[in-house]
């Protein structure tokens, strides 16, 4: 079983955003990086799960990222992935960043291609649906629950009002969220062990990309709240209808 | 021409994809062309009726092998019909099953996809589309570049708008490539308002100290028609299921109106909710962050708030 698994580097959740360069860059001033949550607790987690049950099983982990990426490889690979691939190179385009990780997928004939549901930044859930594209392979989104039996996979996806479980026959792609697997910590073994672990950097295909940003803007701000004493609910209720006409 | 893309589930068409038909009618419109859906599977909805919403004309490929979801399959066939119908812009709903389909869907047709979209793309130099960033922390506008351009948009951001008209209709035929996948199991939780297409949502916190005082956001969601929500804490510890977990490692959700009960307001938690139109906080805690990002506030007991506020609402729909 080879399973390979999407790691993308995200802000911090707790970072404040700001924009420089005439609200055109991210400004990455004072940003503490980490493995973007869904990618680390329930892709990589339960790729390690399904590594613990089948010892035989590798875990190849891929980041589009220039050399700042490492240090959360290192954490991705602490956690438990044998070896990681960097494609060196930075893109807010998600076609190239499918297209590179595409064209690794190709050359190392995974069975499994596990991301997270989407990054906490660009927040655009395109990485695994692309990928399913530039394949041709079976696609299951935002899965919260997998087990495999052999070359087969059962996978259940959240619908609305509920789930839905689906059998397929690998290779295929899963993008995962809660449910999926528990958070984990890396443990020193793993941290000690990661130092050595394979860290291959590869040049980028070149792609055209499709997009391109113009500019950033933060939210207005909100007005400020009005306070309704506890004992007066009844202008609550007015003032959600009447001013706010929210039902 | 606009093709549209209009979501089902046990033969119904979604809420969702009636906000994507009357995105996708205004966009036509803006652009001077005409608003084209197209159906996949068969539903028992009036279809000549979707003209209501601006569409005017469903291409459907009614072939009951497709009334199951399937990604690959349906980026297959969507990919067939975008061609065949020489669509220019492709919306989808930033939905479940749109998230899955319209980035493969693009990559196809060698177009630029923005998802999450929250209005109208500027054509006025270019294709400028503005989405949500940083899970809700910032907005960015984004030029797609490509001839060929796709958009999802987020759920209640453009609202359902009617007018007159009727659809007219025109059956797709085409060959059906094999499934990828088998649904063999649907469990869906009965009476309950799906999370991310609910107007209001009603969401509890660590002030309620457990599971068994759920009850009293029950109630307030019930008489509101409310979908019920939670913040993270409240979803790890297993007082409520995970699919209620809302915020920045959680579902983002946008409705007319949030109730948060017992709630903090993290940051985390905050980014996924601050896209909603109105934000009400209940909390005891006149310094909780909450109240900074709301727009109406009671700094109270919950227990004593909560249902004395699902009795006022009671008597003034009475
Ligand atoms: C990487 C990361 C990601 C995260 N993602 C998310 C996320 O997606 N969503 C999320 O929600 N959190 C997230 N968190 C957690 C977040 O930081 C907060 O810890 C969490 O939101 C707090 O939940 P809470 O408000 O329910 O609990 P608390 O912070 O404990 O707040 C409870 C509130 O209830 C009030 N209260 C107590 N008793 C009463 C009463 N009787 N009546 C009224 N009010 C009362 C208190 O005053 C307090 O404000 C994340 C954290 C990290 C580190």
């Amino acid at each position: 079983m080879k399973l390979l698994v999407c790691i993308s580097k995200t802000p911090d959740t707790t970072s404040k955003i700001a924009f420089t360069e005439g609200n055109t860059k991210f400004d990455e001033n004072g940003v503490q990086w980490i493995i973007n949550p869904y990618d680390e607790w329930y892709a990589l987690v339960r790729a390690i799960e399904i590594k613990e049950q089948d010892p035989a099983a590798t875990i190849h982990l891929v980041t589009v990222g220039e050399a700042d990426a490492e240090p959360i490889i290192r954490k991705a690979l602490a956690l438990g992935g044998d070896e990681a691939i960097r494609i060196n190179m930075q893109s807010n385009d998600s076609f190239v960043v499918a297209s590179q990780i595409a064209a690794i997928a190709k050359e190392g004939a995974y069975d499994l291609i596990l991301t997270g549901k989407e990054t906490i930044d660009y927040n655009s859930a395109c990485i695994g649906s692309m990928l399913s594209g530039l394949l041709d392979l079976p696609f299951v989104s935002l899965a919260n629950h997998m087990v495999l039996n052999g070359n087969t996979a059962s996978v259940k996806r959240e619908i609305e009002g509920g789930e839905e479980t689906c059998e397929l026959t690998l290779p295929a792609i899963v993008s995962c969220q809660k449910g999926m697997a528990e958070q984990r910590i890396p443990n020193m073994r793993g941290i000690m062990a990661a130092r050595t672990k394979p860290l291959k950097v590869v040049e980028p295909i070149a792609v055209q990309a499709t997009t391109s940003i113009k500019t950033y803007d933060l939210p207005p701000a909100k007005s400020g709240v009005k306070l309704v004493a506890s004992d007066n609910v009844d202008e609550l209720v007015r003032l959600l209808k009447e001013e706010a006409k929210a039902f | 021409m606009v093709l549209i893309y209009i979501d089902q589930a046990e033969q119904q068409i979604k809420k969702s994809s009636l906000e994507a038909i009357s995105y996708g009618a205004a966009l036509a419109k803006q652009l001077g062309v005409s608003a084209e859906g197209i159906l996949l599977g068969t539903v028992t909805d009036d279809l000549a009726g979707l003209g209501k919403y601006g569409l005017q004309k469903l291409h459907q490929v009614s072939d009951a092998n497709l009334n199951h979801f399937d990604a690959k399959l349906f980026t297959q066939v969507l990919t067939e019909a975008a061609k065949a119908a020489n669509a220019s812009v492709l919306v989808f709903a930033h939905n479940l099953n749109g998230k899955a389909i319209a980035p493969a869907v693009a990559v196809k047709l060698n177009a630029g996809i923005v998802t999450g979209a929250n209005s109208l793309p500027d054509t006025s130099n270019g294709f400028t589309v503005t989405k949500t960033v940083f899970s809700g922390k910032a907005f960015a506008q984004i030029n797609i570049d490509t001839p060929v351009k796709v958009i999802s948009i987020n759920q209640n951001c453009f609202g359902v708008h009617m007018q007159e008209g009727t659809c007219a209709l025109e059956a797709l035929s085409m060959a059906i490539p094999a499934a990828s996948i088998k649904v063999t199991a649907t469990h869906k939780v009965d009476g309950e308002v799906p999370l991310t297409e609910a107007n209001i949502v009603v969401s509890g916190g660590r002030g309620l100290k457990g599971p068994e005082n759920w009850g009293i956001i029950e109630d307030l969601a019930k008489v509101l028609g409310a979908a019920t929500a939670c913040s993270r804490p409240v979803s790890d510890s297993d007082w409520r299921p995970h699919h209620e977990h809302v915020g920045q490692t959680g579902v983002q959700v946008a409705p007319n109106l949030y109730i948060a009960v017992g709630i903090s307001g993290a940051i985390q938690h905050l980014a996924g909710v601050n896209r909603s139109k109105t934000i009400v906080v209940i909390n005891k805690d006149p310094e909780a962050p909450f109240f900074k990002a709301a727009d109406y506030g009671i700094v109270g007991d919950a227990f004593e708030v909560v249902p004395a506020l699902t009795a006022a609402i009671q008597k003034s729909k009475a």
